[in-house]
């Protein structure tokens, strides 16, 4: 890290999302739950130079290791997005985050004459059909979802 | 293959599977019309429709009757449980437990997928919003098959191909089996670029055009779809492309001669009625073997596979309680 990027001092414990794509961190926090009134020490740093992304976010949750199933959710909207669980400042577990083949219950779908857009007791399914970029296929109604997809996060 | 199957979309089908379909209808098409048999003695088939049908829902009736099974009839929407506010999964509970199988048509995308979780019994879609519609689609098949052939077919689908369910599942069918597929519509009612991009993966041989007279004279089928005014949301864009193609037997002087045109109908003036008396008009033929192609999904699906013995494949998801956990292995938000 460069001087000018170290206005957030490093956590002791917690986890770290790196390589968030620019302007996603919020929608990040949104997607795992973490709003206003979560009883969490976070750190949000948005929009820094990148190497590899040119822009950047980064997230700091203090305190709380995040479980893989529950971030693997971000790559929907940050799919090259990297997980470092920290512990006494040291980096004890890194990895990047990945999609499953199916996601419940998490965005709903693009298509306003979809059946899981009603009141039916179902949960929105979609199927994983690309990863980097994320092409996403609602199991009722088959459309593609490519686009936007920050918008139709539950 | 069959036995205990749902059948919601051409997705779940292989060429194989559409085969052995196309095979039993053929082989049940004498008892399609005047005779009768009594293999689904004792059996009863739920329909129900949410939606107007005349085509679909009748030839099913007629299917299931001519097999010697019975059916029964969800009646208006309006006079049923659905005006209380019933959700759709609860109606397919219901109704599961009183009939074998279930024919739905339903004006949601992904409707029959969703009665498919819930019917303890197997549903067949008959049409669910500008989704799918398989049985149709496999009855097209059964009529290029018969009327005309399967193998390096060239065929023009012609019309609403924007919201016509109709051509986006038969353009996938044909891809199973290497036909050169020509889009002819208006530029507002292309194809789903998501659905040319799928043909194409595939290898399709697919052209785009506006202008019929680029293609009809090489084409071996043309496939005419109504531009359909309850799928548009603005009257004024229906206006705008309501009658941007009609046949006529001015139009069919240099076809070929085996051209075959056929039409899901119910037409408006698409076709003019002086084509009907031409040897290319097969529309009539083709809605009616939209019975012998239900009796084929109707016996496989109730009474075995193609030769009435097959007992393998079954999709029926068992009790409501397995029903209720998540068979997906994904996870959950």
């Amino acid at each position: 890290m460069t001087e000018k990027e170290l206005k957030v001092k490093p956590i002791k414990n917690g986890t770290v999302i790196d390589h968030i794509a620019g302007g996603q961190a919020l929608n990040v926090l949104k997607i795992l739950g973490i709003g206003a009134d979560a009883d969490v020490s976070l750190s949000l740093l948005m929009n820094v130079d990148s190497k590899k992304l040119g822009k950047k976010d980064i997230v700091k949750v203090e305190d709380r290791e995040l479980k893989e199933g529950e971030v693997n959710k971000i790559a929907l909207i940050a799919p090259g997005a990297t997980i470092n669980i920290v512990r006494d400042y040291e980096v004890v577990d890194k990895y990047e985050v990945d999609l499953p083949d199916m996601i419940i219950g998490v965005i709903r779908c693009q298509n306003p004459s979809c059946i899981s857009n009603t009141q039916e007791p179902i949960k929105s399914r979609v199927l994983v059909k690309g990863k980097n970029p994320v092409v996403l296929r609602c199991v009722y109604c088959e459309q593609p979802i490519t686009e936007n997809i920050a918008d139709y996060l539950i | 293959m069959f036995k205990r199957r749902h059948v919601l979309s051409m997705r779940d089908f292989s060429r194989e599977e559409i085969d052995s379909v196309l095979e039993t209808a053929a082989s049940l098409e004498p008892y399609a019309r005047e005779k009768s048999t009594d293999l689904l003695s004792g059996k009863i088939l739920a329909l129900l429709f949410f939606e107007p049908s005349t085509r679909t829902r009748m030839s099913f009736e007629t299917a299931m009757k001519r097999l010697g099974g019975k059916t029964i009839n969800l009646g208006s929407a309006e006079a049923s449980s659905i005006a209380k506010g019933e959700s759709l999964a609860d109606t397919v509970r219901v109704i599961g437990e009183y009939a074998d199988a279930l024919v739905i048509r339903h004006p949601k995308e992904g409707s029959a997928r969703l009665a498919a979780e819930f019917s303890p019994v197997p549903v067949l879609n008959g049409g669910d919003g500008a989704g799918h519609h398989p049985t149709q689609t496999l009855l097209d098949l059964y009529t290029i098959k018969k009327e005309s052939h399967l193998e390096n077919l060239s065929v023009a689908l012609v019309g609403d191909l924007k919201y016509g369910r109709t051509v986006h599942s038969l353009a996938y069918a044909l891809a199973l089996y290497g036909a050169e597929i020509n889009l002819v519509s208006p530029p507002t009612l292309r194809m789903p670029e998501q659905i040319r991009t799928d043909l194409l993966g595939k290898g399709t041989r697919v052209s785009e055009t506006s202008d019929l007279s680029e293609v009809i004279n090489r084409v071996d089928v043309l496939y005419v779809t109504r531009i359909q005014r309850e799928r548009f949301p603005d009257p004024l864009e229906y206006s705008k492309v309501a009658r941007s193609y009609r046949i006529t037997p001015e139009n069919l002087t240099d076809v070929k001669d085996g051209l075959i045109i056929m039409h899901p109908l119910p037409r408006v003036d698409e076709i003019s009625p002086a084509v009907d008396q031409t040897p290319h008009a097969v529309y009539f033929k083709q809605s009616f073997y939209g019975v012998p192609v239900r009796m084929a999904l109707l016996k496989m699906i109730l009474d075995g596979g193609q030769d009435g013995g097959l007992e393998c494949g079954g999709e029926i998801r068992g009790t409501s309680k397995d029903r209720s956990k998540d068979r997906s292995g994904g996870w959950s938000g």
